[in-house]
């Protein structure tokens, strides 16, 4: 079990470039993801506030 | 025609479409990339020359098909956006371009990676490796012009053309291997006489591509509902302007 | 409408230009785009000399020869030319005879190929090992090779 697992995470002796790749890609997407959903959320708040601080309030915020 | 792409192009609708795809995508993304990444690492053989270090194919390759994918996509938004003026048009090209910039990126760099120990080298200015890394400042040069006007009409207008003189760099990357000798060796997958790999390997390569596409259109959706947002208090902080400045009329 | 369908015009008029131009400078550049000779155009165009270039072509096999230390002598062939290599340096984990190589260096007088850099080129077949060992058994190597 130990074993297998070690030859595993050594890729044959490449782990050196295959677990960067993985990694990286792992950073990449998730982080584009992280970025979009956050500037998302803020415009979303944005327009909630926008729409809430007008003159007719609406109970449902941004349901527009 | 024109009319079902004014319909699809109304924003209502697309929000309304938009909710019923994101949790299929967002779920098939999950999926299919924990498949992908099981038969990709785990259960895949090592490649009979290249032992282990293949397995860094299963990103670099759907990454790359995702970065001319994603072009191709901005491209016909670009072309719709010019001529038929649909009002989602620019905003799926713009959302699209940090999208597609991460995936070359991370295509240049696996390819780096995979490069090295396997060819000798992190980089060489063959034909295929430099139209990737054009093609990756075209993605920066669509982001940047597309935020350069303080007119954002103008902006995506530029930008749309940027993305279609850009298209001429499309077939150059997919046939530089086949026109010109490269470091690169030609196409395994997309050729006319079949892939020449494995099925053992195309499986995990296929699974990881389409993870990648269903991640591409959950990430689209959450973008073009940002950038509609953005429109919405652009046009309420100008109106917001107007009324402070310019005294309203009585309507 | 009709402005619609001269935008459409205009965009698809310009997308032909485009490609046309895109298509004729890449013709008339085609020389110069060379990413690495074969031994033949070495042999027929002359090169020797002063110009730093790269050669490619499959390491010939049996022509390996490591003289004590790191240097390294191989010939690479286009199977119809062969060019005696020199090198001294680490070669990538690909090379191995009969394996597609590409080097940079400078012709020597004496028709060696003195290289300062040594890349492998691998060809576009990915297969498990016992895949590999099966086509060679069955002697369908070249077929699969060709495909």
């Amino acid at each position: 079990m130990m074993e297998s697992l070690v030859s595993f995470f050594a890729m044959g002796g490449y782990y050196a470039y295959v677990w960067p790749a993985y990694g990286l890609a792992a950073v990449v997407l998730g982080g584009l993801l992280v970025v979009s959903l956050r500037a998302l959320r803020v415009r979303q708040a944005e327009v909630d506030r926008l729409e809430g601080g007008g003159r007719r309030r609406r109970a449902g915020g941004g349901g527009a | 025609m024109t009319v079902s792409l004014h319909r699809f192009a109304n924003p209502a609708r697309f929000l309304k479409i938009a909710a019923l795809v994101l949790p299929w995508a967002s779920g098939l993304t999950v999926g299919l990339l924990g498949l992908g990444l099981y038969l990709g690492l785990v259960a895949s053989p090592p490649d009979y020359q290249q032992g282990e270090s293949v397995r860094i194919m299963y990103v670099h390759v759907p990454a790359a098909w995702m970065a001319m994918f994603v072009y191709s996509v901005i491209a016909v938004a670009s072309a719709t956006a010019l001529i038929w003026r649909h009002p989602l048009a620019d905003l799926v090209a713009q959302a699209s371009s940090p999208i597609g910039a991460c995936f070359t990126f991370l295509c240049l760099v696996t390819g780096s990676l995979w490069g090295k120990p396997m060819w000798g080298t992190w980089w060489m200015w063959d034909a295929r490796m430099t139209s990737v890394l054009i093609l990756f400042f075209l993605y920066l040069g669509h982001m940047s012009l597309s935020k350069a006007f303080d007119d954002p009409v103008r902006g995506a207008k530029a930008a749309s053309v940027l993305a279609l003189v850009g298209v001429v760099n499309l077939p150059i990357i997919k046939f530089s291997v086949d026109w010109w000798n490269t470091l690169h060796q030609p196409a395994s997958v997309m050729r006319l006489d079949g892939p020449t790999i494995d099925g053992s390997m195309l499986t995990p390569l296929l699974l990881m591509a389409l993870a990648f596409t269903m991640y591409y259109v959950a990430l689209l959706i959450l973008r073009v509902r940002a950038e509609m947002l953005d429109r919405k208090l652009r046009t309420a902080r100008l109106a917001a302007v107007d009324a402070a400045t310019v005294p309203a009329p009585a309507r | 409408m009709t402005r619609k369908r001269r935008r459409l015009y205009v965009v698809v008029l310009c997308m032909t230009a485009l490609f046309s131009a895109a298509a004729l400078v890449l013709t008339a550049f085609e020389d110069n785009l060379v990413f690495f000779y074969s031994p033949s155009d070495l042999a027929t165009k002359g090169l020797a000399g002063e110009r730093r270039i790269r050669i490619g072509g499959l390491v010939e096999e049996g022509s390996v020869l490591r003289d004590g230390s790191t240097t390294i002598r191989f010939r690479v062939t286009d199977l119809q030319t062969a060019l005696p290599v020199v090198f001294n340096g680490i070669l990538p984990d690909l090379f191995r005879e009969g394996q597609g190589v590409v080097a940079e260096g400078r012709m020597g007088p004496n028709g060696v190929f003195t290289a300062t850099e040594v890349l492998a080129k691998h060809d576009e077949n990915y297969m498990p090992p016992e895949v590999a060992e099966a086509l060679k058994k069955a002697g369908h190597w070249q077929d699969g090779m060709a495909k």
